[in-house]
């Protein structure tokens, strides 16, 4: 049986793992290369590498942190950041990266979509969506760019649906109503966006509990789930997360 | 020799790292030969066909005289294993592309997932961890590895179950997850992405 996936996502600024609360409120918690492999050894499915503040001088101490964590990882590995072209891609997946996320400039050329996937397939492509509906309804959120400070006026859902119609291999959904806030997930917007297409959707964004995991995989119907902080600071590792969660009849890979 | 045929697969780096790995970086450097070259392949005690991405990819295999050299191996007896698309180039051909024919080993053609399964709606690609079910028990590639084990996989075509069949996988009904008969084998599933059942799944092929 397929299962729900647990991905520990890294967010890297300047080489090192940081934290914040909301997009901002930033926590410095390690190397990132180190971080991955013990995220790997403490059984998360796939991990992360999100460059926050990914500048253009910033690219050769990515690839150089990229290939150091790649070096002896066996699970899928993403790269998300300041990836503007098919040849900023080309040097991620060169570097030892098995998918890349695009955010921002996917908006701003959603063609960089089709043009990553001719190259390194549909599966390689993840579509970085970070959505904000304050009280509003979950098909009236909106998307930001620009690490969250700036609104589009695109709705979430219709930016899925042009996403995976432009080849996309997954989404990746960030609320940024609840990120950091360890509050639980946004399961009524995951599920709005998992039941507009056909490609898996990642929850992220506002994880602090096995319950809220059980939450977003079951009312959220999330493929497969993002968190960060609820592991650097020693909260659970991924394998007692699951633990957990196969105890609530989630599916999840165990033993891992 | 292991030869790991270079035809612009998505996973090709992946895969040569997994074998550095196992192999230790002074073996691998005398021993893992990525390659384009026919001869190359011929001379190859081992081949390694990876593969992510689009069917038609494997068109470059005829178009450089691979596919004969293949052919060739297989016959005389060279281990062969074919990693996701690398495992459907082993059947008729895919649905995927039309024009480009597989290997034909395996008799069958690899088709789209369906949309729907028992009345539920299927996603597609099928992306994350599933099961290995019905290993068989006589399967050099899977020694070791039980019924139930977890493997990535990340595809939208899928190979049907044949009589080489040594594991299914269920996901809208049951495929091939891996494929074996005498010297050849494939898997559909990522092993350089699938941990440690992964890395003895290709520990196992490394060591035939």
């Amino acid at each position: 049986m397929l299962t729900k996936r647990i991905i520990a996502c890294l967010d890297v600024r300047g080489g090192r793992v940081v934290k914040g609360v909301q997009f901002v409120d930033i926590v410095d918690a390690g190397d990132p290369a180190e971080l991955a492999h013990r995220h790997a050894a403490a059984g998360a499915d796939e991990i992360v590498l999100l460059d926050i503040t990914a500048t253009h001088e910033g690219r050769g101490t990515l690839l150089d942190t990229v290939r150091r964590a790649a070096a002896k990882l066996f699970v899928p590995f993403t790269v998300g950041g300041g990836i503007r072209t098919a040849e900023d891609a080309a040097a991620v997946f060169n570097a030892g990266a098995d998918k890349v996320s695009v955010n921002s400039s996917a908006i701003a050329r959603p063609e960089l979509i089709s043009e990553i996937g001719a190259s390194f397939g549909a599966q390689a492509v993840i579509v970085a969506i970070d959505a904000r509906r304050g009280a509003k309804g979950a098909e009236d959120a909106e998307v930001y760019v620009s690490g969250g400070r700036k609104p589009t006026g695109l709705r979430v859902v219709e930016w899925a649906r042009e996403a995976e119609s432009r080849g996309a291999g997954e989404i990746l959904l960030t609320s940024m109503d609840t990120d950091g806030m360890r509050d639980g997930f946004d399961s009524e917007l995951t599920a709005a966006v998992s039941e507009s297409v056909q490609i898996p959707v990642i929850a992220s964004g506002g994880a602090g509990s096995a319950a809220h995991f059980a939450e977003v995989f079951g009312r959220g119907k999330a493929d497969a789930a993002l968190a960060a902080s609820i592991f650097h600071f020693g909260i659970t590792s991924s394998r007692e997360l699951k633990a957990q969660l196969a105890l609530a009849g989630v599916s999840v890979r165990l033993p891992c | 020799m292991i030869a790991v045929i270079d035809y612009k697969a998505g996973n090709l780096t992946s895969v040569v790292k997994a074998l550095r790995y196992l192999l230790g970086e002074e073996r691998a450097a005398r021993e893992v030969v990525v390659t384009q070259s026919p001869d190359v392949v011929r001379g190859a005690d081992k081949v390694v066909l990876p593969g992510v991405g689009h069917f038609q990819a494997t068109q470059l295999l005829a178009d450089l005289g691979l596919t004969d050299a293949v052919r060739e191996s297989i016959a005389k007896g060279v281990w062969f294993l074919g990693i996701c698309v690398g495992l459907q180039w082993l059947f008729e051909g895919s649905t995927e592309a039309d024009g480009t024919k597989g290997l034909g080993t395996f008799a069958g053609m690899c088709e789209h997932f369906p949309t729907e399964y028992m009345g539920v709606e299927l996603k597609s690609p099928h992306v994350g961890w599933n099961s290995l079910e019905q290993i068989r028990p006589d399967s050099h590639l899977l020694r070791g590895v039980a019924d139930g084990s977890f493997v990535y996989f990340t595809h939208s075509w899928r190979a049907p179950v044949v009589n080489a069949t040594a594991a299914v996988t269920n996901y809208g009904g049951t495929f091939s997850a891996a494929v074996e008969r005498g010297n050849v084998m494939g898997v559909q599933f990522h092993p350089e992405k699938s941990a440690d059942v992964g890395l003895r799944v290709l520990r196992n092929f490394v060591e035939l």
